[in-house]
């Protein structure tokens, strides 16, 4: 409540202005920062006995989902619903070759419906950049192939302020297949410019070039990545792709980088496990510790509605 | 903005809390199920000062929420500026509960009209009382207060500013000119 | 008969290296005078002050679509678009539908020229039938229809026997290959230049060894079998360097490079413009920087526009999904002053020979000279213009490059092709 005040009596009031979340390097410190304040208030609607306030009453959000996604699309249906939005989904596959009606096309003919937000999710890097240079409604990126997965990065920034507080000078590792995480690529813009040290773990094939270039230490010893960690976020092997050919078999990597009760035990006591979901038990961590004191998987997926509901409202009542 | 003229100092201000304090006790004989609820920001302080009058003459102490009423605003995507959403902090159930909700200004009426939406959201209380340092007149709904520290007839270009210690620094309330 | 004076201009005229003010005579068709002050009557009279008066400009790559995709372009708007950027001469690519990969097609194509071409058009044919890769075109066959140029551009000849085959067939018949230099094995899906962008962006990246590999393979087998190979489209440092030690080597290698492997580097690729999206990919500016050193140290020998006109339909969708390829007629001067003229990499005369006398020495034409008595296609450029290259003035069917929108600097105001006043003023249209 103090601070708050104290931002009264200086009058420098954050504002919100962006018509689309595309990414977290587009925004600044101060922008993911009121995104996070104004997730807190949500997370509070979320525990009352009628979950639901009004104010998105009228507004119409559309779910646009060229690639299956269960949890992020429930996720942003709730958002949307407990802030009274009507919501549609529509699910389609996208293709090169397919003669089908461009993304371009789709998105103007989802505005001639008078929609106010389209959720995008796309198996195309960029997809939701192109699409919002090209519709005047609100543009929501829930993850773009490899580029990035805002949202997520911003639940799981959230997670760990509830639990750490200022994020200044803390330690997050991530660890799993950054060369093909968008999750990856969005917490590190967003890790980063909160002030964390981040530091990304993988086998070497996994580590994309230039990636250090976004302010991270890099490193393809587990070991080193746990050391002095406040946080790990785990992310998920995707063996039915192409990281396949960096790691031969699930046992392998198990080995190497699975996050076990053993190997947590050298690191600091609360240190906090996270994963973006959904978890292969026993590739990238144990079912213990999975299911462990340390870990804040449920949490994530509570805290995401309240971001999402941030990000929602913040881009339908935008001051552009 | 021109300062007209100062309506209230601290000490008048206090004086309408205490007042506002004993017609609440004397209207409300069933303390126990007498809580107070504030509008952020300053209907929260005016909240606080309340439960504190109230706690001086009764020895009681009441159980105080703060509601913020942003999401519920019917102006909401109009607004020129875009309200920063705080959370609403409110630690028990309202129902069956007599509830006076605390504001520093009563206008239009329409903050009172979110207030009681969003209350009703959390559950059904027996009654709802509005407790008010300012009345300024000039209302769009049929809405009144029940307690008013100060009644004020204004003009319509007239901006009325409740300043309090909390938030402010000092506790006045001034008549301004836009 | 028809008679052109261009009076007062800067001749720049590295086949007779001529730099200094003076008149030119055109009469015939053909140059007939060139002199400090010339004072008999003509039909036209150009004042040429403060302009640059250079043989007309050869662009020795480009896709001009006919046959079979003129919704992207034709003969026809291609030529015009050429003849707005200076160039009078041009050189299509064989990857039309069906390609250019028999006499016929090019017979076919040639009328089509004799009938809608604004400027000279060369034909270029495919090094294999249907630029399948399978098996070597009738190269006699077609030199006889007229074509002593080969390319499967678009495509690198990625069998290197069957390279073998196709330099040893271009040696006996005395033709040039022009190798489009990229390893698909390595380049694979990707979509741009790998690096610090290609991660951030999330795009897929093609290395740049895709192309270097392929150059130092095909700077092998021209050696070995002793014979002339042309590589198109440089973009990266590596190869520069593959293609200099060659050239010491005294291999009979030549290259070119294109305006935008020397202005552009991959950022231009982070907001996911389609128009960025070229084969070779836009590259580091490292690779920008030995680009331009190499122009300067004729390690690069000329500068074509690779001009690949798309439709918007086709570029107006995600990234990944896009075609390659950007126009590059209208903006290739421009781009080459602002970039070397102005930043001092290349003086005029050096400019002007990489852009006309270099690529017809090449491709073995005569072209690129201002000789009395040669063929007279010029080009007058006014180097300080400030213009904006606006879509709805284009010339081009197509519209997809990054420039457009942009303010560039300077431009070619009249054109001369076969002693025909074709352009006058920026206006086309035959005028004497």
């Amino acid at each position: 409540m103090r601070e708050i005040i104290t931002n009264v009596a200086t009058n420098k009031k954050p504002v919100w202005t962006k018509k689309d979340l595309l990414g977290l390097e587009y925004l600044s410190r101060e922008e993911i920062e009121l995104i996070l304040h104004t997730a807190k208030s949500f997370k509070e609607v979320t525990t009352r006995q009628i979950k639901k306030v009004p104010a998105l009453r009228g507004k119409t959000v559309v779910n646009l989902f060229y690639e299956p996604s269960t949890r992020t699309r429930t996720s942003f249906e709730l958002a949307a619903k407990r802030l009274s939005a009507d919501v549609i989904n529509i699910a389609t596959e996208s293709s090169s070759i397919k003669k089908g009606e461009t993304l371009i096309d789709t998105g103007r003919n989802i505005e001639a419906l008078k929609i106010d937000i389209i959720v995008v999710r796309h198996n195309a890097s960029g997809a939701p950049n192109i699409l919002a240079k090209a519709v005047r409604s609100s543009v929501v990126n829930a993850g773009d192939g490899r580029h990035e997965h805002p949202t997520q990065a911003l639940l799981d920034m959230f997670t760990l302020k509830e639990k750490l507080g200022n994020l200044e000078g803390r330690k997050v590792s991530i660890i799993g297949d950054i060369k093909h995480s968008r999750v990856c690529r969005s917490n590190i813009w967003g890790l980063t410019k909160l002030g964390v040290h981040v530091t990304v773990c993988a086998p070497e094939l996994l580590i994309p070039e230039g990636i250090e270039k976004m302010g991270v230490s890099t490193t393809s010893n587990i070991n080193e990545a746990l050391d002095g960690a406040d946080a790990i976020n785990v992310l998920r092997m995707q063996f039915e792709r192409d990281s396949a050919l960096a790691f031969p078999s699930k046992g392998e990597y198990f080995r190497e980088y699975g996050i076990t009760e053993d190997r947590l035990k050298k690191c600091k006591k609360n240190i906090i496990v996270m994963h973006p979901g959904p978890i292969n038990r026993g590739v990238e961590m144990s079912s213990e510790v999975a299911d462990g004191t340390n870990s804040v998987i449920l949490e994530q997926v509570t805290n995401g509605i309240a971001v999402r509901m941030a990000v929602l409202y913040l881009v339908a009542t935008a001051k552009r | 903005m021109k300062e007209k003229a100062k309506i209230l100092d601290k000490e008048t201000i206090q004086k309408a809390v205490q007042r506002m304090a004993h017609e609440i006790l004397e209207r409300n004989k069933d303390k126990k199920n007498l809580v107070i609820i504030g509008i952020k920001y300053r209907g929260a302080f005016l909240a606080e000062r309340l439960v504190k009058a109230i706690e001086k003459i009764e020895k009681t102490k009441l159980l105080i929420g703060a509601l913020d009423i942003t999401l519920y605003r019917d102006d909401l995507t109009e607004v020129a500026e875009q309200p920063i959403v705080h959370a609403t902090e409110i630690g028990f159930d309202i129902s069956g509960k007599t509830i006076i909700l605390a504001d520093d200004v009563l206008y239009t009426g329409r903050t009172i009209r979110c207030a009681l939406d969003a209350l009703i959201d959390f559950g059904r209380p027996a009654k709802i009382q509005l407790a008010v340092l300012v009345d300024r007149g000039h209302r769009e709904l049929p809405i009144r207060a029940d307690y008013v520290g100060k009644n004020l007839p204004t003009a319509q270009a007239e901006v009325v500013e409740v300043r309090l210690e909390e938030s402010d620094g000092k506790d006045e309330v001034v008549i301004c000119e836009k | 008969m028809n008679s052109i004076l261009i009076k007062h201009g800067r001749v720049v005229d590295p086949a007779n290296k001529r730099d200094g003010v003076f008149d030119i005579l055109i009469k015939g068709g053909k140059i007939s005078r060139v002199a400090k002050k010339i004072n008999e009557k003509a039909k036209v009279v150009i004042d040429a002050k403060d302009k640059i008066v250079s043989p007309g400009l050869v662009d020795m790559h480009a896709h001009l679509r006919e046959p079979g995709r003129e919704d992207e372009e034709t003969i026809e708007t291609g030529t015009r678009a050429a003849l707005r950027g200076g160039f009078t001469s041009v050189f299509c690519m064989p990857n039309t539908d069906p390609a250019l990969d028999s006499p016929d097609a090019i017979k076919d194509l040639a009328k089509t020229i004799g009938k809608t071409a604004l400027s000279n058009v060369f034909i270029i044919g495919a090094i294999t039938v249907g630029r399948r890769q399978e098996a070597l075109c009738d190269f006699s066959a077609m030199r006889e229809a007229g074509v002593r140029w080969f390319s499967d551009d678009g495509s690198s000849v990625e069998d290197p026997e069957l390279m073998v085959n196709a330099l040893k067939a271009a040696k006996k018949e005395k033709l040039l290959l022009i190798e489009h230099c990229e390893d698909k094995k390595i380049s694979k899906t990707g979509v741009m230049n790998k690096g610090f962008v290609s991660t951030k962006t999330g795009l897929r990246g093609i290395p740049k060894e895709s192309e270097s590999i392929r150059v130092r393979r095909d700077i092998e087998l021209a050696e070995k079998i002793d014979t002339r190979i042309h590589i198109a489209h440089v973009s990266c440092l590596k190869s520069v360097e593959l293609i200099k030690n060659a050239k010491k080597k005294g291999i009979r290698i030549t290259a070119e490079t294109a305006p935008h492997y020397f202005s552009l580097t991959d950022e231009a690729c982070q907001c996911y413009d389609t128009n960025t999206k070229v084969n070779p990919p836009l590259r580091t500016a490292e690779d920008v920087e030995a680009i331009k050193i190499a122009l300067r140290e004729n390690t690069i020998d000329a500068i074509a526009t690779d001009h690949a006109p798309h439709t918007d339909a086709e570029k107006g969708v995600e990234f990944d999904f896009a075609p390659f390829g950007m126009i590059g007629f209208e903006s290739a001067l421009s781009i080459a002053i602002e970039e070397l003229v102005d930043k001092k990499i290349l003086s005029w005369p050096e400019l002007i020979k990489k852009l006309s006398l270099s690529p017809s020495k090449i491709l073995g034409i005569k072209k690129g000279t201002l000789t009395e008595g040669a063929g007279a296609d010029i080009t007058i450029i006014d180097p300080e213009k400030k213009w904006v290259y606006k879509k709805e003035e284009r010339a081009s069917k197509s519209s997809n490059s990054p420039y457009m929108g942009k303010t560039l600097k300077g431009y070619a105001q009249d054109v001369i092709v076969g002693g025909r006043l074709v352009m006058k003023e920026r206006k086309l249209g035959v005028c004497s």
